[in-house]
């Protein structure tokens, strides 16, 4: 830690875009297990970030700070919207997602399966509505401003039905629709929440490579599109090393490199946390251990 | 599809082939002794109180009948179910599904019509006063499985203490009524209010709970008021009780034979007979509306923002966090909301029963509540409706069969469970659709 010290400088995004999202010495202990140690990145505005790693690297649990499941044990998250910049660290779960607009999915789909389609995407825009309803009171009484913002929500939705391709499943049940179909609905209701960054959490896990492929086209025309930033969590080096604009690689919980996709795959320390050491008998030899890569 | 089918029937001859008559009989045998133990305390053997202390009768053939009876149903189940490959659960759920669609599309026209019924009950010829006095029962049980639906149903936030909310609210509403002599309709927000209070009082303690643990802490709340009200002698006059509870009057007429000086009573002011029936009607009239209150807001909630976060919180309070969605405040009202109308249903009860004691609110109130909504299918206005009439009516019905009522009451729970573990009519439809209907989807090109 101490010689990290020397270099304390944030390292900035490889692109050099604004920064929405800083990382800084994140730090995340369960007992004695160090999950997170140290970790310093920085997300740009409008870009795609992966952070990739092995298994057990401690992504998820960076994603679980990010968006208030955890409490951080040292380290601050402080996201700049340009007019409000906020303390992730110190905020609830519920607020992170609707103040400072952090808008997540996860490893294991949480949709709400006995909910249509639709009523998932249109729960994702409760507070707007919960506003709009009056606070249920004038709701209640079939106020025509609700009826507006209702009308409002649903055309949302159905434009993000229509991004995804699941228009014609929207009177369905959620928990019905097939396992490519719920990732993407997935995708859908976190946008229908209008973030500034979308955090997703292996996005392309148990997706046929057609399915893969459309999913790269889905998050580059969001980051285009919606000019907000994606952070990505993910196994498949297809999509990460396609459309990613910066990555960040994480090991036992440190942080082994980061930058472009290209600078990454050429450094070693990452090819050693993937492959192991026989795999570079070429390379410098380190003091890695061997484990399996994912 | 049609080959699917085909290897299926292929399938269920090849069992039918084999019949293993060693393990039906073995099957049936293990049931008849199962019974034989049983039966033998529990049937077979009888107190008789004789002069002098209590006696012995044993009533074997009894007995023999039970074992009997259970053998040749085993044997015909066992024999049945090698015989013909059962219809798979799934396959099961799918037909159950569609009579609660049937059910649901038959309610949207039916809903009004029992409506009707309910309004015109008290004048059919058949109506007498046991007739109206038990359909007034029946609907305050509605009422409370429609309050306890929001929290159960909707809010998914399993409450065994539901009864507390209602001994709040007709103690509230008692206590109100006779010291501040405010009258039934003055006392009754109040009861509700009372009750909804509470209800935030118990939600903030136990938000953090789900499932069973939230399960047994509601239970302990409604234990805890109970016993509260037992021993808080000096304002709820504990086991006693409170009596001369007012009765509500209609637009300030009372219905009194002999009201006091300068109130002028119902039947005087139309100059009716007086008949004891006026209350009864009356009372009755009182708790459909606040039933149909309850149902229409239920309804209406559903299609609200609060209403889908509810829901959405049922399904998966993680994915609501991550929406933004406050599940303090989503949770709080819904403990509420559903503990108000319960007050409401405890003030109303107070006013009917003119006497109230801790008696009335006992766990097993809640229980039956609990059970009308998750037998009618949780989340299910009709099914609420369905579910009271078979439990609340039914059991009025079969008091015919004295104690052997209990045992029907259990043997339909079961039967329930065993085919319908989701509940009679544990279809949900969409609070909102992006194609109008489905029917008119047809219609169009």
């Amino acid at each position: 830690m101490t010689v990290m010290e020397a270099a304390n400088d944030l390292p900035a995004p490889p692109s050099g875009a604004p920064i929405l999202l800083a990382v800084e010495h994140l730090t995340m202990r369960f007992g004695g297990l160090v999950a997170i140690d140290d970790v310093s990145f920085a997300v740009g505005n409008g870009e795609i970030t992966a952070i990739i790693g092995p298994n057990g690297a401690g992504k998820t649990t960076v994603f679980n700070c990010m968006t208030g499941f955890y409490k951080p044990t040292v380290g601050r998250l402080m996201l700049d919207h340009g007019r409000h910049a906020y303390y992730l660290e110190r905020m609830d779960d519920f607020r992170i997602a609707q103040q400072a607009r952090v808008a997540r999915t996860f490893q294991n789909i949480r949709l709400f399966p006995a909910m249509s389609v639709l009523e998932n995407l249109v729960v994702a825009q409760h507070n707007e509505l919960m506003r709009a309803s009056g606070y249920t009171l004038a709701g209640l009484f079939g106020w025509s401003a609700y009826r507006e913002a209702e009308r409002r929500a649903v055309e949302r939705a159905r434009y993000w039905l229509d991004k995804v391709r699941l228009v014609g499943e929207a009177d369905k049940n959620a928990g019905g629709l097939p396992y490519g179909a719920q990732r993407r609905l997935e995708i859908a209701r976190a946008m229908c929440t209008r973030p500034l960054l979308l955090c997703l959490d292996e996005p392309a896990a148990g997706l046929n490579p057609r399915e893969t492929a459309n999913l790269s086209r889905l998050l580059i025309s969001i980051r285009d599109e919606e000019k907000i930033g994606i952070m990505l969590i993910e196994h498949d080096m297809s999509v990460v090393m396609g459309i990613a604009d910066h990555i960040v690689v994480l090991d036992y919980g440190r942080k082994i490199s980061d930058g472009t996709a290209a600078t990454v795959r050429g450094d070693p320390a990452v090819v050693r946390a993937y492959l192991g050491d026989d795999a570079e008998v070429e390379l410098a030899a380190g003091g890695a251990s061997t484990h399996e890569g994912g | 599809m049609s080959a699917d089918t085909g290897a299926e029937a292929a399938q269920r001859a090849g069992e039918r082939r084999e019949i293993d008559l060693v393990a039906v009989v073995k099957e049936a045998g293990v049931a008849a002794l199962v019974t034989l133990g049983l039966a033998f305390f529990i049937v077979g053997l009888k107190t008789e109180t004789v002069p002098g202390g209590l006696a012995l009768d044993t009533r074997w053939s009894w007995v023999a009948i039970a074992v009997a009876v259970a053998f040749v149903g085993r044997f015909a189940l066992a024999l049945r179910r090698q015989t013909r490959r059962p219809a798979s659960r799934e396959r099961r759920e799918q037909i159950a599904d569609r009579i609660a669609v049937g059910v649901r599309i038959f309610a949207r026209y039916a809903g009004p019509a029992v409506a009707l019924f309910a309004v015109a009950l008290p004048l059919m010829p058949f109506a007498n006063r046991y007739i109206v006095d038990i359909a007034t029962l029946v609907l305050t049980y509605i009422m409370l499985g429609w309050g306890l639906n929001i929290v159960v149903g909707l809010a998914g936030l399993l409450d065994l203490g539901y009864v507390a909310f209602y001994a709040i609210g007709a103690y509230s509403f008692a206590l109100f009524a006779i010291h501040l002599d405010w009258g039934f309709w003055g006392a009754l927000p109040v009861a509700g209010l009372f009750a909804a209070l509470f209800g935030v009082l118990l939600g903030f303690p136990v938000l953090r709970l789900r499932g069973d643990y939230l399960a047994i802490v509601t239970l302990a709340f409604g234990e805890m008021v109970r016993v509260i009200l037992i021993n808080w002698y000096s304002v709820t006059r504990g086991p006693d009780g409170l009596s001369n509870i007012p009765r509500p009057g209609f637009f300030g007429l009372t219905f009194e034979r002999r009201p006091d000086e300068g109130v002028t009573s119902f039947h005087e002011f139309f100059g009716f007979e007086y008949s004891s029936l006026y209350r009864i009607v009356f009372l009755y009239y009182v708790i459909l509306v606040l039933a149909l209150i309850t149902n229409f807001f239920t309804l209406r909630i559903r299609k609200l923002p609060i209403g889908r976060a509810w829901e959405a919180l049922r399904e998966d309070e993680i994915a609501c966090r991550s929406l933004g969605i406050n599940p303090t405040n989503t949770k709080l009202t819904a403990f509420a909301i559903g503990a108000m109308f319960g007050g409401f249903a405890g003030a109303f009860f107070a006013t009917r029963q003119g006497f109230i004691s801790p008696e009335s609110f006992t766990f097993i109130e809640s229980a039956v509540i609990l059970a009308i909504v998750v037998l009618g299918g949780m989340g299910s206005q009709i099914g609420v409706v369905i579910a009271a009439v078979l439990l609340i009516g039914g059991t009025e019905v079969l008091r015919g069969l004295e104690e052997f009522r209990m045992l029907a009451f259990g043997a339909a729970m079961v039967a329930i469970m065993v085919w319908r573990p989701r509940g009679l009519l544990a279809h949900r439809d969409p609070t909102l659709r992006l194609e109008p209907q489905p029917a008119r989807r047809g219609a169009s090109p």
